[in-house]
């Protein structure tokens, strides 16, 4: 059977708001000592009642809005019950048959050519955040757990995609660009790792030419946006095996395995889950004003496609420039701070497209707490258009800059590594290096352009890289002519 | 007369003109809850040392001239259900002995602004569910008018003590006739207030769609006082509603000449005990010769109420007392292998009977296949009875009805068959469904000398109607105001 | 719409939604009272209710909503003083097995 691999998305950002959902404990709640970021409503204590944080339901219709969802002008409440030791009220206030956002999409460019695909969204809902479980003791004995409930009544906006996706490598793209959208609206800070944004999928195969649709496997506890395609690649994989091995695929719900990279079967004695669904009887119905969707439509931050054309057009970088620079909020405010200060917009991209990345892929550290700021980028730019330093002392200067956090005149002063400038002294050296190196002035004056390369490079050994090029270069064309 | 058979208006009267002081009176209290307690069992706790404190701190206001809040040195009970902070907090059941909740519920809060002394919490049927204090894991509560009888429920004790002079007002709660039932059977004005007129932060949760707050107390001006109080819009509570509270002493004072007055003769079939019935035929009487027009309407669907309560009701007790599950508060199994046992184990050995038997029919109700069947179709016969009540309104002011088939019964006597029990919330039920306030009044007494209680209903936040109305029956009835003698019976008390 | 009577099976598959649990003579008690309640409610089914909009809400006004300030929480000890299954400051349960 030829496979068609079908993928359809579940995530769930955390809403940066101050407070919580429901309540007006600080969301803030990361790092803190446990059950120290409650109160009687977001620990379901008897008797107490939610009711609505606005900005929640301003960042659910911006979200539905860049989504390009229809919005359910009466949306409400419903709970969802069952028992869990992190659910304090034993159910989730969430969204059932009126979801805030419906029908919405998103496109992505697919890879490896320029075709784009539309990929739906079925609804966007708002829903509070459970605690957390902490697993304590060895799994074989009987051993307990410690709940701990500071991120109960923490805002979700829960994302539903179509089963539109049709490779794992689709699903990466999708979510990164769902990443920078939700950066660039300022309702999520998108940090797989700390749990901010969450991800599961249903991933089945399709028979292409039957259109038979294929048992749906369900994938959690997938950590990290790296962890997406390789365990949605691990899954699709898996079960084009099984199917090779004429085996049956069974339903059922797996978990990613971030040490071992395979996806584990989480099948114990499963009871479907009866969730008893029914309208919350605390909160009214959400009558969403017409007035403020538009007013929100209207207002909508820049999305990540949109920065993208406008610094092409702007700042005439290239599309494969622009797509970068774009890819992350804080990567396009630091470009936008930095082209603000410096007008040669292509040479910034190329060094933040190019060491600053490296540096801060390596060190692991995030463009907001980057130790080059735009201003020092910019800065050091500027010494190597003044002749101080050459563009190859650039980068011993970037990466002590970098290393140090110190500005670019600091580290040039300190380390007494400016250019010489003083043409006599070149000369001299040029002189001296043209007279040790007889061959190579034979050999370039018969034509071998690669020579003079090499007297460059003799000259630079000498001068310890401080010398600059361009003079070099024709110092020494012009000794050799002589 | 004590002071304690005084009502907290005249009491508030008092104490400003310096007649009587704040601290006498609360003793005074004490001693009647001392002679008397022992044999009503009004009371689950009682907080006797901090409230002649706060009685004294009243004394200290009035020497020094102060103005003084509305409910000053007035003794107040609290239905076991609503939080107290620092107090324990029970709902009449073993799953929360011990909880302490950290914070007030809002009526709280209202009440200890306006002056008022909370003196303890009153015992009740377990999380509201009954009709007779009879499921209180704690042990009845008995009628003050006759030990062997029970005083009503769910708020049973709240009702007794305000008969029992053991306070002067408490507060009770509401979900299918737990104020009006238990007040009628006691002799006392009940009231339950509109769907959303009280905050409902702080009560704990038996049916979010219907539960109200409302006030026990010994005649109608003080109910309209606590009301004053109690009422109003909460910013804890998104269903608590955005009007403006009226003073509820005003409308007191004027009269019912030409107010329309509905009898729904569905409530008036087979069941009622006839001493009730003609109780409430002398009532009707009296109404008229105050001027008002009495006449028979109907309220068709009636007869629907009670499935369509007890769907509701249960559908949403169920997912409210899942909560109860040993983890953060209150009752934890002590011996389970799993965290699926300690669950049931928890919440098999926390809940009662009763309380079982509704959280079973209410996930019934709710689970996967029936959910249109049972849950939605009683929705939508709710639509219906709630249209029932917007035509008689758009012709008729208020409605009157009795409030409970028979007086008091006895201890035990219907505690066997649910069925039985449920039929006895008849007349209440439907106006929970509603939303709308009602109010119960003593109206007689049947010859066995058990208080028989009217019912008045009006239309969504027309408490002041209502209060009008009770107001002017109480004042023109041709009922004798009788107390109980309470004292112990002759025979063994049946227990459970 | 269909008359449903309750079995003891179903009785079963109930409890253990609500997480309770009940010895034999408790579900066959609990199976014969629930049935005789449900047979009562099917009163209910006499009623046409086709088109008519169920009643979720008995009272109507505009949406309560909170300005997105945070107030103090509670403190550690005032949240887990109603437990004494508690270790460094979580809540101590049973895993599931």
């Amino acid at each position: 059977m030829k496979e068609e691999v079908v993928i359809g998305l579940e995530i769930h950002i955390q809403l940066m708001t101050k407070a919580k959902i429901f309540c007006q404990c600080s969301t803030d709640y990361i790092g803190k000592e446990p059950n120290t970021n409650t109160c009687p409503v977001c620990l379901g204590l008897p008797g107490s009642l939610p009711v609505l944080n606005k900005k929640v339901l301003e960042f659910a219709v911006r979200t539905s809005v860049a989504l390009n969802c229809k919005i359910n002008q009466v949306s409400r409440f419903h709970r969802k019950n069952y028992f869990y030791p992190d659910l304090p009220k034993a159910y989730q206030i969430s969204q059932y048959d009126t979801p805030l956002g419906i029908n919405g999409y998103m496109e992505i460019s697919l890879p490896e050519s320029t075709e784009k695909r539309k990929i739906r969204i079925t609804r966007v809902h708002i829903e509070e955040d459970a605690g957390k479980l902490v697993h304590e003791g060895d799994i074989t004995f009987s051993s307990y757990s410690l709940a701990d409930y500071n991120r109960c009544g923490i805002p979700l906006a829960e994302i539903v995609t179509e089963p539109d996706f049709r490779s794992a490598e689709e699903a990466q793209i999708f979510l990164v660009k769902l990443r920078s959208i939700v950066q660039h609206l300022g309702v999520c800070d998108g940090n797989m790792e700390e749990g901010s944004m969450r991800c599961d999928a249903n991933i089945s195969l399709r028979d292409a030419k039957t259109g038979a649709l294929g048992i749906k496997v369900e994938i959690k506890n997938i950590n990290s946006f790296k962890a997406v395609k390789k365990a949605l690649q691990f899954e699709v994989d898996r079960q084009k095996k099984l199917l090779a091995e004429g085996e049956k695929i069974m339903q059922e719900t797996r978990h990613w395995d971030e040490s071992k990279f395979i996806t584990v079967s989480m099948r114990s004695k499963e009871e479907a889950h009866d969730y008893r669904y029914f309208p919350e009887p605390d909160l009214l119905p959400l009558k969403v004003d017409l007035k403020m969707i538009n007013n929100i439509r209207k207002n909508l931050s820049e999305l990540p496609e949109a920065r993208r054309k406008r610094f092409i057009k702007d700042y005439q970088i290239p599309e494969y420039d622009a797509e970068i620079l774009t890819s992350s909020k804080a990567l396009g405010d630091y470009y936008e701070k930095a082209v603000s200060l410096y007008s040669n917009s292509k040479v910034l991209s190329n060094w933040i497209m190019g060491e600053l990345i490296r540096y801060l892929n390596e060190e692991k550290v995030e463009i907001k707490d980057s130790p080059v700021s735009p201003e020092k980028l910019v800065g050091m730019l500027k010494l190597m258009d003044e002749g101080i330093i050459s563009g190859k002392m650039a980068k011993d200067v970037f990466e002590k800059m970098f290393k140090t956090g110190k500005d670019a005149s600091q580290i040039v002063k300190e380390s007494g590594i400016t250019q010489i400038t003083d043409e006599n002294e070149l000369i001299k050296i040029v002189d001296k290096v043209v007279n040790e190196n007889p061959k190579s002035v034979e050999d370039f004056n018969q034509g071998k352009e690669k020579a003079l390369n090499y007297l460059v490079g003799q000259v630079m050994r000498y001068t310890k890289g401080r010398a600059k090029p361009d003079f070099i270069f024709e110092a020494i064309k012009q000794r050799v002519k002589e | 007369m004590t002071l304690n058979q005084l009502t907290a208006h005249e009491v508030v009267n008092l104490i400003q003109k310096k007649k009587i002081t704040a601290h006498e009176v609360m003793q005074d209290i004490f001693d009647q809850i001392d002679k008397v307690d022992n044999m009503i069992k009004a009371f689950l706790v009682i907080n006797r040392k901090e409230a002649l404190k706060q009685a004294k701190e009243i004394d200290v206001k009035v020497k020094n001239g102060e103005e003084l809040p509305f409910l000053a040195g007035v003794a107040v009970a609290i239905k076991d259900i609503i939080a107290t902070q620092g107090t324990e907090t029970t709902c009449g059941s073993k799953i929360l002995k011990g909880f302490i909740p950290p914070y007030n519920a809002t009526v709280i809060n209202k009440l200890k602004e306006a002056g008022a002394i909370i003196i303890g919490k009153t015992n009740m049927d377990e999380f509201a569910m009954g009709s007779s204090t009879e499921n209180s894991a704690f042990g009845p509560t008995h009628n003050p008018w006759d030990l062997e009888r029970v005083p009503g429920g769910s708020s049973g004790g709240s009702s007794a003590a305000v008969a029992a002079d053991e306070t002067f007002v408490a507060l009770g709660t509401d979900t299918g006739g737990s104020i009006r039932q238990p007040a009628s059977l006691c002799g006392m004005v009940g009231l339950k207030p509109t769907y959303g007129r009280v905050s409902r932060y702080g009560l704990v949760a038996y049916a979010s769609s219907l539960d109200q707050i409302g006030p026990i107390t010994k005649d109608v001006t003080d109910c309209a006082l606590v009301m004053n109080v109690i009422s109003g819009h909460d910013n804890m509570d998104s269903t608590s509603v955005n009007l403006e509270v009226p003073d509820y002493l005003k409308p007191c004072q004027a009269g019912i000449k030409d107010l329309k007055i509905g009898v729904p003769k569905e409530y008036f079939i087979e069941g009622i005990d006839p001493e009730v019935k003609s109780a409430l035929d002398r009532a009707l009487k009296i109404f008229e010769k105050l001027g008002a027009r009495v006449e028979e309407v109907s309220l068709p669907h009636t007869k629907y109420s009670l499935p369509t309560y007890y769907l509701i009701a249960t559908a949403e007790a169920s997912s409210n007392l899942a909560r109860y599950d040993g983890v953060q508060y209150g009752y934890r199994a002590e011996e389970y292998k799993d965290l699926s046992s300690m669950y049931q184990k928890t919440r098999s050995e926390g809940f009662g009977s009763e309380v079982k038997r509704r959280i079973m029919l209410g996930t019934y109700a709710l689970s996967s296949g029936y959910y249109d069947a049972y849950y939605l179709k009683a929705q939508k016969v709710r639509t219906l009875i709630k249209e029932d009540f917007d035509k008689v309104f758009s012709k008729y002011d208020i409605l009157v009805t009795p409030v409970s088939p028979t007086p008091a019964f006895k201890l035990n006597e219907k505690v066997s068959d649910p069925l039985t029990m449920y039929l006895s919330d008849i007349y209440t039920i439907p106006i929970n469904l509603a939303g709308l306030p009602a109010i119960s009044i003593n109206c007689g007494y049947s010859k066995s000398n058990l208080p028989i209680g009217l019912q008045i209903i009006g239309r969504h936040f027309s408490e002041e109607t209502i209060l009008r109305a009770a107001f002017n029956f109480e004042q023109n009835n041709d009922v004798e105001k009788r107390k109980p003698s309470i004292k112990p019976t002759k025979h063994k008390e049946a227990t459970e | 719409m269909t008359e449903k009577i309750i079995t003891k099976k179903e009785v079963e598959y109930v409890a253990k939604l609500a997480k309770l649990e009940f010895n034999e003579g408790e579900k066959d008690e609990f199976t014969s009272q629930l049935n005789s309640i449900l047979d009562y409610f099917k009163k209910l089914n006499k009623l046409d209710t086709e088109r008519v909009e169920p009643t979720a809400y008995v009272i109507s006004m505009p949406n309560l909503l909170n300005e997105d300030v945070v107030k103090p929480s509670l403190s550690q000890n005032e949240v887990l003083s109603n437990s004494k299954y508690l270790k460094n400051g979580y809540f101590k349960v049973p895993k599931i097995m």
